[in-house]
């Protein structure tokens, strides 16, 4: 799987989740501060995440993963299996 | 009577309460207006439970929202929201809007919210048990509480229209939507508030809480559903379980005429009471109904003559109906027969805590209209009942006071009192 298939798919799920539009889920973008995504949300879609990629996202790293960015490198990094 | 000093307003007279705004979602319709045309045409809510989840529930009937709340909000706004907050903010919206409010109208200091569930988020509840016992407690969704808490839908009202005078949700089954309104007359007059969103909302149709009123044998087993929810008939069995919500705008009257509000009719009084009695069967001879209804006419500085129509509880169950008609006649004695009484749960059955706030909310229509809509199914008057019960055809109704019953398990007894606008 691509830095890009992450990328695309960390998009739908916010997108379904949080509303935020595809497009706008670029790895810049702080999921807090520019994503408007509130701490309900981001649990969510960290479980989504796990189920979508089969990875696991464990509440201590989930507190790291600040950006968009972030998830991406981390899912890919904890996802080599995939 | 002594007041305490915020109970006057500025002028140094008592604070007056109306009603300026309307809102509702019912298996009747997805609005208000829609509500009260079919139950000025007698027309049922209730239908067939088709869903598989029903097959083998001794009760396969209920009154289902005509309009998916769904359907009316944002997806990702739905998303995280009970089915019964979504009916709350339906109601809400439409009652802020026909209140001709927006945003910014109110000051957030000076705006409450009063809106009851009786059971609060159970739909939540039971899908998310079946997440945890099928996929593990790291499934479990992070809305979960604030989804299943009763406070839940007065929660969604208060962000919605950014209230921070009080966010309310008082609890007592089938009287929870009344018991919120009164809760408001009492913050308006006591001047914690200048506007108050007050009501009711509910959303527990699915197979544990069908299951568990049958077994108290208080649901209706009659297998044409039209014809299932018929209040004061001889041949009822039970409520029909309902869906939906209905809240109102509520406002010192000081407050909706310096805004130039259009003003539907006054709050004047509210009876609270307990009967103390049995957890579920109403007292017998309907004393602890009849104290709320005296209690309320008393708050309001009414006589029973006054009384020209009674919207009364009546849910079709065999016991309660009669207790409340002998309550009525207590409470309002030679006076009784000026008084015409419907029994809106015919068409509507029985939302529960949002029972209490949609009848509150006919009661202000027919007071507005005059008009009263009349009692479905009633082909065999019980003769226990001796009402002036409408029946087949809409009545007209003198301006005067109206009375509007709520009662719930748990022996509560709520009685809210309007008074056609001046």
């Amino acid at each position: 799987m691509t830095e890009q298939d992450i990328l695309n798919g960390l998009a739908t799920i916010v997108n379904e989740i949080a509303g935020v539009p595809v497009g706008d889920v670029t790895p810049t973008k702080s999921f807090i501060d520019d994503l408007d995504v509130d701490s309900l949300a981001m649990v969510e879609i960290a479980t989504a995440a796990e189920d979508h990629f089969g990875v696991r996202i464990p509440d201590d790293d989930l507190k790291d993963l600040r950006t968009v960015g972030d998830a991406v490198a981390y899912i890919e990094k904890a996802g080599v299996a995939v | 009577m002594t007041l305490p000093s915020g109970a006057r307003s500025t002028t140094g007279a008592p604070r007056t309460v109306v009603i300026t705004g309307l809102g509702a979602t019912t298996p009747l319709g997805g609005d208000l207006p829609s509500t009260w045309d079919a139950l000025l045409a007698g027309r049922s809510g209730i239908g067939r439970l088709d869903e598989e989840w029903a097959a083998d529930l001794p009760v396969r009937i209920a009154g289902q929202a005509a309009v998916d709340p769904q359907a009316q909000l944002d997806r990702v706004e739905a998303r995280t929201l009970d089915r019964s907050q979504q009916f709350a903010l339906v109601a809400a919206r439409e009652a802020w809007r026909d209140a001709g409010l927006g945003a910014d109208s109110v000051d957030p200091e000076r705006l409450a919210v009063a809106v009851a569930s009786g059971i609060g988020g159970i739909l939540t509840l039971l899908a998310q048990y079946d997440v945890l016992r099928e996929r593990g407690a790291r499934r479990v969704s992070p809305h979960l509480v604030p989804m299943l808490m009763p406070n839940g839908p007065a929660a969604t009202v208060g962000l919605e229209l950014v209230a921070r005078a009080g966010v309310h949700a008082p609890v007592s089954a089938c009287a929870s939507g009344a018991e919120a309104i009164a809760l408001a007359l009492d913050l308006l007059r006591a001047g914690r508030a200048d506007v108050i969103v007050a009501g009711g909302a509910e959303a527990a149709i699915t197979a544990l809480p069908i299951a568990g009123f049958a077994s108290m044998r208080a649901l209706s087993t009659r297998d044409e559903p039209e014809a299932a929810s018929r209040p004061y008939d001889k041949g009822r069995d039970g409520f029909v379980l309902s869906e939906g919500a209905a809240t109102l705008v509520l406002e010192t009257e000081e407050h909706a005429r310096a805004r130039g509000a259009r003003i539907y009719a006054e709050l004047i009084g509210a009876g609270i009471t307990a009967d103390s009695h049995h957890v579920a069967a109403p007292e017998p001879t309907g004393a602890g109904a009849a104290r709320a209804m005296a209690l309320a006419m008393k708050d309001a500085a009414i006589t029973a003559s006054d009384v020209v129509h009674v919207n009364a509880h009546a849910t079709s169950t065999p016991l309660g109906d009669i207790a409340e008609a002998q309550a009525i006649r207590t409470a309002l004695g030679n006076a009784t027969d000026n008084a015409c009484v419907t029994a809106t749960k015919s068409c509507t059955g029985h939302l529960l805590g949002a029972a209490g706030a949609l009848e509150a909310a006919v009661t202000v229509l027919a007071l507005q209209n005059k008009t009263v809509p009349p009692v479905r199914n009633l082909d065999d008057p019980d003769d226990d009942v001796s009402l002036d019960v409408v029946r087949m055809t809409p009545r007209q109704l003198p301006r005067g006071v109206a009375l509007s019953n709520s009662f719930g398990f748990g022996g509560h007894n709520v009685t809210l009192a309007f008074r056609s606008n001046s």
